[in-house]
């Protein structure tokens, strides 16, 4: 914290960053959006860690909270629909000096880019993936999507959608090689931040679900969520994400989880009786990590390159 | 069983300038791997050698059916050979269905020597027997020259399964015909099998033996292909490992791809070797996550490769239009196959050239260069790497199914430290320079990489200023395509004309591109040898195009362009003038330089014959 290590207090680094060191241009989300907060959280985060804003990218596709780049003074990249997974793995394979974030949403991950994320779920990448589910198209003006509840009235389905709807957190914890699931909500400050810093603490795919609002055209959904308090559950481990008891204090609910267990945790994961589980639902900490492979060979010099091609080519001569 | 002609003792050898040979056989009884040896004893004493790879769509085929026919062709010379040339003149069938699929190609002629697996005539199922004597037959009819070889008899004297080493038996046989050095045969065949159990090498050796003896003692057919001295040092390789060996010439660190016809076979090659060299084969969970992952990897300070073929390409285009926008280098290798669709997925095609050039929505400018030799698969990797970090753009490397599997020596490159990427540069930012810093001219611009202090920017594939702040403003976008644009103008500054092979003005020039190169200048060489004014130009540089093209067009009564991809045949029901769809590179050139270029092509999935363009030459001159 303000730039000490607690462990070396003698060492005060170069530079402190602040907030506005974190800060770029004025998002131009809607007022009242959740994305609002997230970006928040996530500057003090990195204030918190006194992240180089050099070393860190944010990764984003398409869609309202896919932005977020633009409103981080770091190295950005908003990239396509769907596709924000591939360019973060092709970016941190790499380089493991870069600090990675992923912004998606439910559109994004779920419906255009399910295949990539399934499948960075696989690969383990060490990067903090938010999924920011309103459950809606903002962007492209109201459509349903694939978290839409079903009845979901939007201009894709004017009378109620009819499939229900795809629980990313069941997704994800479906996948070989799952390390790190966590969710938390857009409008508990605390939580979200806790839920943030512990997903950056991770070393691997740490996905955290958002559960987030849509002003706009998810009104209904904004006063379920902010006063329904008896559908939230504070996940409790000492192990886990810890609140302290002021924070705690926000939940009329908690259960007891142990988050090693994928079972218990595939079955927090189900929403029964409408009930939204947030904190830590699963980590391994040992899943293997696909960037420690590309990693593994790094630094060759002209020369050294220049010995395998001049062996490959001896190998062909006639 | 008929008995081949017993070789008189004196039988002497034929001393002939070039062979074509193919060895057709059903899926994985090995003849390709028996080409293949024999293309490389042959390279290896000094012969020009150019292979051509038969290969069925389907891992193994129902046996004995005309389309699963897999196998080789080799032609091989005195001198440098550039292309697969007319019919064969020697042929090895493992059974009587397979050499049909070739006979489709016009692969064969009057007086070729087929060699015959003889063991069909006396086969237990009537008929098997009977389609093998009507068969025989047929062949004989069209003038084919059938011997009839016991090699299965013959390989089981020494093995109990002959279709594992049959191949070995027949090139042995061949290496007799051809008068191959002994030793050298068992040198390659050490080589193929070193990977495998001494017992599998003994045997393979044991097979390669009875096959020159076999040959020697009942065969009347010896040839010579005298060798031409040269002191060049040479290497031999195909098409898909020139490019792999280009990846590391490039110091190319992150190859992203996805299995594919018949591209594969390049990563297959890195992915055993580019470890050792200081980087990683990443295998993608589809096309679109393999370019997006080089260019996560582009972005991120090492400018990447990704390779594949038409279907593939269709799929990265989004992401192709997103390296051109924001200006990531990037690699991309087409190696192209039979279209649309999944279409020939093993054979030869040119169908992507405007996919590659025009298929992004809106406008994305890219650097396209098409390889036209084995040697040019190598070079090009490593010239597509400079240009695309020079240039901070997507640049196109075009090969194709005939160049991927083909096999022809070149002169050895030596490698210099220049070709090699150079470490991700993290020195900090200059302060004051933006991270599109365009120059107004040349549209060129340095790039921040992450991790440069003060470099920071976000990259967006939306319309962007100097900063890469998102800008809706319309000067912005007018000035910013503007400035993408001029990178090809920049980059065509540079180049030279191209050289015009033949007269620098005639009668006829034809224009190509890619792997027809040898055919077409083979073709022209003759007809010039028939007195005929013709010339020919083949293209490197497809964006930007090579200077001067109008002005050496102008110098022709006529531009022919002649490419393997489809086009309307003038003379067809309710084409005319103006509804007539040309050939790719003809369109283009058509455009660019409002020349009236004719085209000539075809969508056979075959390399072009040099016979069949020879005559083409002969019609459009009226030489009879």
């Amino acid at each position: 914290m303000f730039g000490l290590k607690l462990d070396m207090a003698c060492e005060i680094p170069d530079k402190y960053y602040s907030l506005e060191d974190y800060e770029k241009a004025e998002p131009r989300w809607c007022p009242g959006c959740g994305d609002h907060s997230v970006l928040t959280n996530i500057q003090k985060l990195c204030r918190e860690k006194q992240l180089d804003p050099a070393k860190t990218v944010f990764v984003s596709g398409i869609g309202c909270s896919s932005r977020f780049p633009h409103y981080m003074k770091t190295y950005g990249f908003h990239g396509l629909h769907g596709r924000a997974f591939p360019v973060a793995s092709g970016i941190k394979f790499r380089r493991p000096d870069l600090d990675v974030f992923v912004i998606t949403g439910d559109g994004d991950c779920c419906s255009i880019g399910a295949g990539a994320w399934v499948h960075a779920i696989r690969y383990n990448i060490n990067m903090t993936v938010m999924l920011f589910n309103n459950e809606i198209y903002g962007l492209t003006k109201n459509q349903t999507s694939p978290t839409s509840r079903v009845g979901t009235k939007s201009n894709t389905s004017p009378r109620g959608s009819i499939l229900p709807p795809i629980n990313p957190l069941q997704t994800t914890l479906g996948v070989a090689n799952v390390s790190f699931v966590a969710q938390t909500v857009d409008w508990n400050p605390a939580h979200l931040y806790a839920t943030l810093n512990a997903a950056h603490e991770h070393k691997g795919f740490s996905f955290v679900h958002i559960v987030q609002r849509c002003p706009v055209f998810q009104p209904d959904l904004v006063d379920e969520f902010t006063s329904g308090k008896d559908a939230f559950h504070l996940i409790k481990n000492e192990n886990g994400i810890v609140l302290d008891e002021k924070a705690e204090k926000t939940f009329k609910n908690s259960v007891e989880h142990d988050h090693t267990d994928i079972n218990a945790a595939r079955h927090l994961a189900e929403h029964e009786n409408g009930k939204f589980y947030l904190g830590l639902l699963y980590q391994n900490k040992e899943a293997q990590c696909y960037d420690d492979y590309g990693a593994h060979n790094l630094g060759f010099t002209a020369e050294q390159k220049m010995s395998v091609l001049n062996e490959e080519l001896d190998k062909r001569a006639i | 069983m008929t008995t081949p002609a017993v070789k008189s003792q004196n039988t002497k050898a034929k001393i002939i300038g070039e062979h074509i040979l193919e060895i057709v056989s059903d899926s994985g009884e090995g003849a390709q791997k028996c080409g293949q040896s024999f293309a490389s004893i042959s390279a290896k004493m000094g012969n020009g050698v150019w292979t051509v790879e038969i290969i069925p769509a389907e891992i193994q085929p129902p046996a004995r059916t005309r389309e699963g026919a897999s196998g080789i062709r080799v032609r091989v010379g005195s001198k440098k050979i550039t292309n697969m040339g007319n019919e064969a003149d020697l042929l090895v069938a493992f059974n009587e269905q397979v050499p049909y699929s070739r006979i489709v190609q016009n692969a064969y002629r009057e007086g070729t020597v087929m060699l015959l697996e003889s063991k069909w005539a006396t086969h237990s199922s009537e008929e098997v027997k009977e389609k093998y004597a009507s068969a025989v037959e047929d062949f004989k009819r069209q003038g084919i020259d059938v011997r009839e070889i016991p090699m299965e008899v013959e390989c089981l004297k020494l093995v109990k399964n002959p279709r594992k080493g049959k191949n070995m038996w027949v090139l042995g046989m061949l290496s007799h015909v051809y008068q191959r050095d002994l030793s050298r045969a068992e040198e390659q065949v050490r080589y193929v099998f070193k990977k495998k159990k001494d017992e599998v090498i003994e045997a393979n050796l044991g097979l390669l033996r009875a096959g020159y003896q076999w040959a020697s003692d009942h065969l009347d057919l010896i040839y010579e292909i005298p060798v031409l001295p040269t002191e060049e040092k040479l290497v031999v390789m195909n098409g898909n490992e020139a490019i792999g060996m280009g990846v590391l010439a490039a110091g190319i660190e992150v190859v992203s791809m996805y299995p594919i016809t018949p591209a594969t076979s390049a990563s297959h090659y890195l992915a055993d070797v580019l470890d050792r060299a200081g980087g990683v084969v990443h295998q993608a969970e589809d096309e679109i996550a393999a370019i997006g992952f080089a260019i996560g990897a582009s972005y991120a300070g090492k400018t990447a490769i990704t390779i594949t073929s038409g279907p593939g390409i269709a799929l990265k285009t989004e992401f192709i239009g997103l390296a051109a926008m924001a200006e990531v280098p990037l690699v991309i290798v087409d190696v192209q196959r039979g279209g649309p669709s999944t279409g020939l997925p093993t054979k030869v095609e040119q169908g992507d050239l405007l996919a590659v050039l025009y298929g992004q929505p809106g406008d994305s400018p890219k650097v396209v260069l098409a390889a036209s030799t084995i040697e040019e698969c190598f070079q090009f990797i490593v010239l597509a790497r400079k240009l695309a970090e020079t240039f901070r753009i997507p640049v196109f490397v075009l090969t194709d199914a005939n160049l991927a599997t083909g096999q022809q020596p070149f002169p050895r490159p030596k490698a210099e430290k220049d070709w090699f990427s150079p470490p991700i540069d993290q020195s900090p930012w200059k302060e004051g320079v933006k991270p599109f810093d365009w120059n107004m001219e040349t549209g060129l611009s340095r790039r921040p990489i992450p991790g440069q202090a003060g470099g920071i920017y976000t990259l967006t594939g939306l319309a962007h200023d100097e900063n890469g702040i998102v800008s809706y403003n319309p000067d912005n976008n007018q000035k910013t395509s503007e400035l993408r644009s001029k990178k090809l103008a920049t980059i065509k500054k540079t180049l030279n004309p191209p050289v015009i092979h033949g007269e620098e003005s005639g009668d006829l020039l034809i224009v190509s591109w890619g792997s027809t190169l040898g055919a077409i200048e083979e073709a022209v060489d003759q007809a010039i040898a028939l007195d005929a004014k013709v010339s020919t130009l083949h293209l490197r540089f497809l964006s930007p195009m090579e200077p001067g093209l109008k002005e050496i067009f102008k110098r022709f009564k006529k531009v022919l362009a002649i490419e393997i991809n489809y086009s309307d045949d003038a003379k067809a029901p309710y084409v005319d003038e103006e509804n007539r769809r040309y050939s790719q590179l003809a369109w283009i050139l058509r455009a660019q330089t409002l020349v009236d270029i004719d085209s000539f092509s075809n969508v056979k999935g075959q390399p072009l014959q040099p016979k069949i363009i020879l005559a083409k030459i002969k019609e459009e001159l009226n030489i009879k």
